[in-house]
């Protein structure tokens, strides 16, 4: 049969199946990743969407370092009870500048996407110190050293910088930062300003005062930063609720 | 070896052989996994048709199954399936089971959806899940709050009011509780004495000529207790300065300390160090008005509307 000539042809010649390996194995990311540079439908256009401040990226970091992925995801999916419990689904434009995004698929506690304005600072910085006494029923674990470590700022330029690499647009330059005020606006572009970096955290975190400890900058002022923030970007007011059905 | 023999005479070979006599059987594959791999190739074929699936230029190909739906403009909607025009379906399907419901609730005044029993019971189920997903995680499941952190809801002691309309102010607007730290103004001493004159008040045990002095004090232009709490000390809920008359605490825990200097020292902590907590959210942009009614009455009849 002309099949098992094909087949010994290939089994004795390891240079020609290596070649033919490569190119059964190739069809799948070429099918699954090349289209993604041709759609242009998959990020929703959407106004507020900005990268993280100083303040809040620093947060995040912390998010990441404590694990809260490993139990809480940053993804509302399309569903009605999610809807009704976290608030209008999740858009890929709104962690268009998260390296790397923490949708996640897991939990154990409750979605987080849109937790920003939902508790206040002061609700947050008792439940991560310690989060029975305001949810009898939770099984997080407690947090409290997030309150007694101060924030080590002095690499927050240094970690901005890196995010830049991957295609965050923090500004460097004079001509960064114009297309950023055009981008984001005059209140927003200074935020991403690089050079500034330290002092914009400062800036908020006293101004903000999410911990209630006036006496320093925790960690704890960082991830209430962040978790404020989360999911708040976006005004859904401004758009019908059927604004997003186009992107998929 | 016989066995080795007769299978070679039974089962093909793959027809090549190396090293003169190495030869490799060529077992075919059972039928049922045939035929079951085929299925899957057409069952593919036909899911490609009926869902979005390939991409085609700088999109996709939709696919011909279609959902129709209204959306918040009032516009009716095709579209090729997706999990978001889905989600349009049944959230229209779901404001079309509730309407009646919240048509009611909407046009009905408050005193009138209390008295009505079927809205009564409506109220209770919906206020219930929107309160657990809502309420709850500050104050607690049964609106019993945690002192010296968020107040109890179910008792007749209202920062802001317990009336209908204010508890619906509260909701839309949210609430900030702010009180300025005595300690800074004032002397130990003084606070001291306003803390033992605010024991004195609810009949919690005191030293009574530092009382008598912190009376002075609190009505005082130096302190100015009283611009907040009024000169009866029953404070002011438009400014949501609490009652201090009636016993009743949520900044000082007063009830878990122990001994009549204990409790003066809870009470002495807050006039020093002031409040800037009891920060409520906006639940306006988060809520619907129908909801926020909702919300209202189910909090209005835990125990202590007014």
């Amino acid at each position: 049969m002309n099949i098992n000539f094909k087949h010994e042809w290939i089994e004795t010649n390891i240079g020609l199946m290596a070649v033919l390996t490569m190119l059964a194995i190739s069809v799948g990311g070429l099918v699954e990743i090349a289209p993604l540079f041709f759609i242009d439908k998959t990020i929703e256009k959407v106004e507020g969407v900005r990268p993280y401040t100083p303040l809040e990226q620093r947060g995040r970091d912390i998010f990441q370092r404590e694990g809260c992925y490993t139990c809480h995801s940053q993804m509302i999916r399309p569903f009605r009870d999610e809807k009704l419990r976290y608030g209008h689904y999740s858009l890929a434009a709104e962690s268009q500048y998260d390296h790397p995004f923490q949708w996640g698929s897991k939990r154990t506690g409750p979605d987080l996407a849109r937790v920003g304005g939902k508790y206040s600072n002061e609700w947050h910085v008792q439940h991560m110190v310690a989060p029975r006494s305001m949810v009898p029923e939770s099984v997080m674990p407690n947090y409290p050293w997030l309150l007694s470590t101060p924030l080590d700022i002095s690499d927050t330029a240094s970690r901005m910088k890196a995010l830049r690499k991957v295609g965050v647009p923090y500004s460097l330059t004079q001509a960064e930062y114009d297309a950023n005020v055009a981008k984001f606006g005059e209140t927003v572009a200074p935020q991403l300003h690089i050079p500034d970096a330290q002092k914009n955290l400062v800036e908020q975190a006293n101004f903000g005062n999410y911990d209630g400890d006036r006496s320093g900058i925790s960690e704890m002022d960082a991830l209430v930063a962040y978790l404020q923030v989360l999911g708040t970007m976006v005004d859904f007011s401004k758009y019908a609720d059927d604004a997003f059905v186009d992107n998929r | 070896m016989s066995e080795q023999k007769l299978q070679s005479q039974t089962v093909q070979t793959t027809g090549h052989a190396w090293d003169g006599d190495l030869q490799e059987y060529n077992n075919p594959l059972p039928a049922w996994w045939v035929y079951t791999f085929y299925a899957t190739v057409v069952f593919a074929l036909v899911y490609w048709t009926i869902y979005p699936s390939w991409p085609f230029g700088k999109g996709w190909i939709g696919g011909v199954s279609q959902i129709t739906y209204v959306n918040s403009e009032g516009e009716t909607k095709t579209h090729s399936w997706n999990t978001r025009a889905l989600l349009m379906e049944d959230l229209n399907q779901a404001a079309a089971a509730q309407k009646p419901y919240f048509d009611k609730v909407s046009a009905m005044p408050y005193e009138q959806i209390a008295k009505d029993p079927e809205m009564n019971g409506f109220i209770l189920s919906a206020g219930k899940a929107l309160f657990a997903d809502n309420c709850a995680p500050c104050h607690q499941a049964g609106g019993q709050g945690v002192v010296s952190f968020f107040p109890n809801l179910t008792d007749d002691d209202w920062l802001y009011g317990g009336s209908y309309d204010t508890i619906h102010e509260t909701l839309m607007g949210g609430r900030r509780g702010y009180m300025p730290a005595f300690g800074e103004v004032l002397d130990g001493e003084q606070v001291d004495q306003l803390a033992n004159y605010v024991a004195s008040l609810s009949g919690i045990e005191h030293d009574a000529g530092k009382a008598a002095a912190g009376n002075v004090l609190f009505h005082s232009d130096t302190a100015a207790c009283y611009y907040c709490h009024t000169s009866e000390a029953t404070g002011r809920k438009d400014m949501g300065a609490p009652n201090l008359t009636d016993n009743i605490w949520l900044w000082a825990d007063v009830p878990a300390a122990t001994g009549g200097e204990g409790k003066v020292a809870a009470i002495r902590g807050v006039i020093a160090n002031g409040l800037n907590k009891g920060v409520m959210p906006a639940w306006s942009g988060r809520l619907s008005p129908e909801q926020i009614k909702v919300l209202t009455v189910y909090v209005h009849e835990l125990g202590g509307g007014q």
